[in-house]
């Protein structure tokens, strides 16, 4: 494979074909906060706080390092003001959801962010996707998903699989950046509350 | 919802995973609403995880995981009929049918649902019985197109 040159933080990087901007600006030293990055896992692209500026062709944007593939010539900034605003407004939003993560309380510090700005509404899941993927990719267990969409999204685990599959595996659990807790406790509730409408069968129709 | 008949939209479709969303359309459109049996027996012919097909269905508004009405009915609420009036068509269809916006009566009979704008505001107040447009429509002459589909 060849090998693309590209300037990250104004220096020069030599980066394999197919890799991504954040995998490059490791191997430099140079440092990129995630949230939904983890080694085992396809990038996902869901937290954005991977953002970063690239200018390639006398067009700048902002991109997810995470996903974004080396370009030749690109050149790539991991923290300017602009940025900075991006990544203290998304932790903004994720800390109404999760006021208490240490993930997420330790990038506020370094960005300013502000835990009280939006009123709290503690689901305490930023959507990472971490315990759904993980289940998917890794375990090949499919126990957890996503269910809805937009604000009402969240994540559910499939209370058959789960009855099965969960209890002697459980390593979604400490993957979670809000609270260990979180899937253990939508776990649970899944095994133990009444079948949904969803699941029962209807008495009119069968 | 007997079983051949789901086996035989997906077989129209080779089994592929690729075809999935237009298999559920399919089975909805045959039994109105997509049951569990029926989401486990297209899970497992096409080789697809259950938690990736709630994830879909729960996704898309078409798709209902609960049983609805033989009449579907969609209230337009959105501006321009809202200022002609939409609210009291609503009421007017909730009257008759018995059930509330995004319910369905117990007999099976009407499914109600408001919606945000169906592309024809000139309309307005726009409500929709089974496909079929009712624009202008007065809360009286809802009312008695509902009664004859009761």
């Amino acid at each position: 494979m060849s090998e693309i040159l590209l300037q990250i933080d104004g220096k020069e990087v030599a980066a394999e074909e197919g890799t991504t901007i954040l995998v490059a600006a490791q191997s430099v030293g140079v440092s990129i906060p995630t949230l939904c990055l983890h080694e085992k896992l396809e990038p996902y692209g869901g937290c954005r706080v991977c953002s970063v500026e690239v200018e390639s062709r006398g067009r700048s944007s902002v991109v997810a390092a995470c996903l974004y593939p080396v370009e030749k010539d690109l050149v790539v900034t991991t923290r300017t003001e602009k940025l900075d605003r991006i990544r203290k407004s998304l932790l903004e939003m994720m800390l109404a959801h999760a006021p208490d993560s240490e993930p997420l309380l330790e990038l506020a510090e370094e960005y300013g962010a502000d835990k009280d700005r939006f009123e709290k509404e503690a689901s305490f899941c930023i959507h990472c996707g971490l315990c759904v993927r993980y289940c998917t990719e890794v375990k090949k267990a499919n126990a957890l998903g996503f269910i809805n969409r937009g604000a009402k999204k969240e994540i559910s685990f499939i209370p058959e699989i789960a009855s099965k599959e969960c209890w002697d595996c459980k390593e979604c659990f400490e993957l979670c950046p809000t609270s260990a807790l979180q899937a253990a406790f939508v776990l649970i509730e899944a095994l133990t509350a009444p079948p949904q409408p969803t699941t029962k069968s209807c008495h009119s129709c069968g | 919802m007997d079983s051949g008949k789901i086996d035989q939209i997906i077989n129209k479709h080779n089994a592929d995973a690729g075809s999935l969303i237009q298999i559920l359309l399919e089975i909805q459109n045959e039994n109105n609403w997509l049951p569990k049996e029926a989401l486990t027996r297209v899970s497992e012919t096409l080789a697809v995880p259950m938690s990736r097909i709630r994830h879909i269905t729960t996704f898309y508004k078409t798709f209902s995981l609960v049983p609805r009405g033989r009449h579907e009915v969609h209230v337009c609420t959105g501006t321009a009929c809202h200022v002609r009036g939409a609210e009291r068509v609503l009421e007017a269809v909730e009257g008759v049918t018995g059930v509330n916006a995004g319910e369905t009566d117990p007999d099976l009979n009407f499914s109600v649902e408001t919606v945000g704008c169906i592309g024809c505001c000139a309309l307005g107040p726009v409500v929709v019985v089974d496909g079929e447009y009712h624009g202008n429509i007065l809360p009286a002459e809802i009312t008695k197109v509902l009664q004859d589909k009761k």
